[in-house]
């Protein structure tokens, strides 16, 4: 009997699963949040197992701030197509036209707070009461204690002082009628276990994760897509360089850091090799503003 | 790779923050750019060296605050293992954040400041994890540098509490003298200590053997979920989804289906990846029966020969969560494997003194961070074992039925009168 020793993807991955079919147990109308990031696209994955060979019992919803990478859209509809699941898109620019939120302007400008507007209409719209995100704990230091299922308040917010202890695999999905939670899946996945997970599944992300060449724009520190979504300002030069992204979210403000990287394999190595080398100020700056733009997205969208 | 999940604990400034820090740093999971603040922040504090706590320091500043304090997770890997550490905050109150960081625990690590020795708080939080079987508890004797790296110090603290553990139930017990801020012993041997022939702390971590904690005797699936993809490819299919509780499941075995008590033999185990051979804890499966057999959620897959108790009347350890004290003949939802039903009080035989290990019969309730015995009436029967022989069969929460909330937590230790 080969039980000795459980590899930690397989833990990991067993544990997503478990967590994604007691909710599609307990919760009436379930839905997966997904961005077309390497999160959410391993929690999709995870999702296609847990029912296997059934279909994923619930829709998906992409939070759409309009200013999108083209391959990621392209991604998304592939996959949807492929899983044969109905995809619900809260667009924040329809909540824009109904004069639900208001866009901010001038070079700068993002989409990323008018994201949770977007994201509770959808989730009442469809009437949801259980949003699977793709957000790990490994994120920052405020991440570190959200519970796997997270009661929200009637604004979305999470409310650190209502959480319900998590004991074993035991999960309290009692709620209200109108209440509804998020739940994270992929909680205890650190960003090495994604990238090695999708290694080891062959799973295909979009191809702005890999090494490629781009116009991009340096700006407080970042290099920034050049796309119709984003605003020069007047002395900025783009400029062609091999990047690779590390997150999608809206295309004005996600970073890109300069890589040769061009298979999940080659940004396992990065990945681990930046624990160890990122040193000194231009990659601290990067490592921060990143952060910083990680934060902001959060906020908006989890 | 193999995971280690690991729960902290020790009274405040025992260390904690500076050794998990310490962990962080040493196996590179900080970025220089986060230790320059922690530098910056040390310097601007006065101190005059990097203090480590600043890393985590999430629970302090709540702690100040007075917010809600909780378990914390973190998280970091060496060549050999994944870790997964339960960061619970060591204040006398916080009882729960122990007994929830110890219920996935497969190692307890408890600081002691060597200068203080051993505290009431560290006999809680031995008695703890010994509750909560965790099966594997390390002792980390902390500020040796404060006590001159003295061996009889060291010896005197390890006699103590061997003494008070022999009380407890403690399947493997290891003790380290360490000085979390300057590293000794943590992930390197330290100078100061030759006289200590023992492994660092990390070392201990990566190569403890835990392979056989999980419970690969009695086989338990509790079912999940019943797939059935009703599509033109798999009209007939009707999988019983679920994670595997206990025991090998093989194709062909003759297994025995709860509460039914029909028996059939297992058809296949299905994965996407394909069907499996086998299938045992902790993996999540899905298992196709030979005979159409009526399955549904909470029911459980098992052998004739070896099964689980169905049973109404619980007797077990409870702790308390809640500000709302836990009082006789009151009605509360439970839930246990993917089972939900409701549940009485029946009795409060003791409550017990975790300091102490003396036992009060006298108690009428359980209050926020009590621990005791207590006696349930379930509205419909639960399929169980004992919490020694199976912490997933053998657990429970309890729940308030107007609010929602998990007000308790329970290990079965029998199965009533
Ligand atoms: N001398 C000495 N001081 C330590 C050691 N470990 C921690 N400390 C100090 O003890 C204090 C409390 O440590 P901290 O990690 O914040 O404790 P916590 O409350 O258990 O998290 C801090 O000032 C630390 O710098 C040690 O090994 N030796």
């Amino acid at each position: 009997m080969k039980a000795a020793q459980v590899p930690h993807l397989d833990a990991l991955e067993a544990e997503s699963i478990h967590i994604i079919r007691e909710v599609a147990a307990e919760f009436e109308r379930p839905v997966m949040l997904f961005s077309g990031g390497k999160d959410s696209i391993v929690m999709l994955r995870l999702a296609e197992k847990a029912f296997h060979p059934a279909r994923i019992p619930f829709p998906v919803m992409h939070v759409d701030t309009g200013h999108n990478f083209d391959e990621v859209i392209d991604y998304r509809d592939r996959r949807i197509a492929e899983l044969g699941v109905n995809l619900v898109v809260a667009s924040v620019q329809a909540a824009i036209d109904a004069g639900r939120v208001v866009e901010e302007t001038g070079p700068r400008a993002s989409r990323n707070k008018l994201q949770t507007v977007a994201l509770l209409d959808g989730l009442t719209d469809g009437g949801f009461d259980a949003a699977f995100g793709g957000g790990r704990r490994d994120e920052e230091k405020a991440r570190a204690k959200e519970r796997i299922y997270s009661f929200r308040d009637e604004f979305g917010q999470w409310d650190p002082k209502n959480q319900r202890p998590e004991l074993w695999s035991l999960y309290n999905g009692r709620h209200r009628r109108g209440e509804h939670i998020r739940v994270f899946p992929i909680s205890n996945w650190t960003e090495m276990d994604v990238w090695q997970y999708i290694e080891r599944e062959g799973i295909e992300i979009p191809s702005i994760y890999y090494a490629h060449r781009r116009e991009i724009v340096r700006r407080d520190g970042m290099l920034l897509a050049v796309t119709p979504y984003l605003t020069l300002l007047p002395d900025e030069q783009p400029e062609e360089l091999l990047v690779r992204f590390r997150t999608v979210g809206d295309a004005t403000c996600t970073g890109a850091v300069e890589s040769p990287a061009a298979t999940a394999a080659e940004v396992i190595v990065e990945v681990a090799a930046s624990r160890i080398t990122e040193r000194g100020a231009t990659r601290a700056d990067d490592r921060i503003s990143e952060a910083g733009m990680e934060d902001r997205k959060r906020e908006g969208y989890f | 790779m193999e995971m280690l999940r690991f729960a902290t604990a020790g009274s405040v400034d025992d260390g904690k923050s500076t050794l998990i820090g310490r962990l962080l740093l040493d196996s590179k999971q900080i970025f220089e750019d986060q230790l320059e603040a922690v530098e910056r922040t040390s310097r601007e504090k006065g101190f005059d060296y990097t203090n480590l706590a600043l890393l985590t320091d999430g629970l302090r500043s709540e702690r100040e605050q007075g917010i809600t304090i909780d378990v914390a997770y973190r998280y970091f890997a060496t060549p050999q293992r994944k870790f997964i550490i339960a960061d619970t905050p060591g204040h006398v109150q916080y009882t729960r954040n122990m007994v929830t960081g110890a219920s996935t625990a497969d190692l307890a690590l408890v600081l002691i400041d060597a200068r203080k020795g051993i505290v009431e708080q560290s006999r809680r939080h031995a008695v703890i994890a010994s509750l909560l079987r965790v099966p594997h508890l390390v002792l980390c004797v902390n500020k040796m540098d404060l006590v001159d790296w003295d061996q009889r110090v060291f010896d005197d603290i390890c006699a103590e509490f061997t003494e008070f553990a022999a009380k407890l139930d403690i399947p493997d017990l290891t003790f380290i003298p360490i000085s979390a801020l300057n590293g000794d012993n943590v992930t390197t041997h330290s100078e100061h200590m030759p006289w200590f022939g023992g492994p660092t702390l990390l070392y201990h971590l990566e190569h403890l053997y835990i392979a056989s904690d999980r419970n690969l005797i009695d086989p338990r699936f509790p079912v999940q979920y019943v797939i059935r993809p009703m599509s033109d490819r798999h009209h007939d299919y009707r999988g019983y989804a679920g994670q595997v509780a206990g025991g090998v499941f093989r194709p062909g075995d003759e297994v025995m289906v709860l509460p039914s008590g029909l028996t059939t033999t297992i058809a296949s185990i299905d994965t996407f990846d394909g069907p499996l051979d086998e299938a045992f804890p902790p993996m999540s499966v899905t298992i196709r029966l030979a005979d159409d057999l009526d399955v549904s959620r909470g029911d459980m897959i098992c052998r004739t020969r070896n099964a689980p108790t169905a049973t109404q009347d619980l007797d077990a350890m409870v702790c308390w969560f809640h500000e709302r004290p836990m009082a006789e003949r009151v009605t509360y939802g439970i839930k246990h494997t993917t089972n939900s039903a409701r549940c009485q009080v029946r009795d409060l035989q003791y409550r017990l003194d975790i300091n102490t290990l003396s036992r009060d019969d006298s108690a009428g309730q359980l209050h926020m961070n009590d621990i005791g015995r207590v006696q349930l009436r379930v509205t419909a029967p639960l399929f169980v074992d004992e919490y020694r022989r199976n912490q997933t069969t053998g657990s429970f929460i309890l729940i308030d039925e107007s609010t929602h909330e998990t007000v308790g937590a329970g290990m079965i230790i029998g199965t009533g009168d």
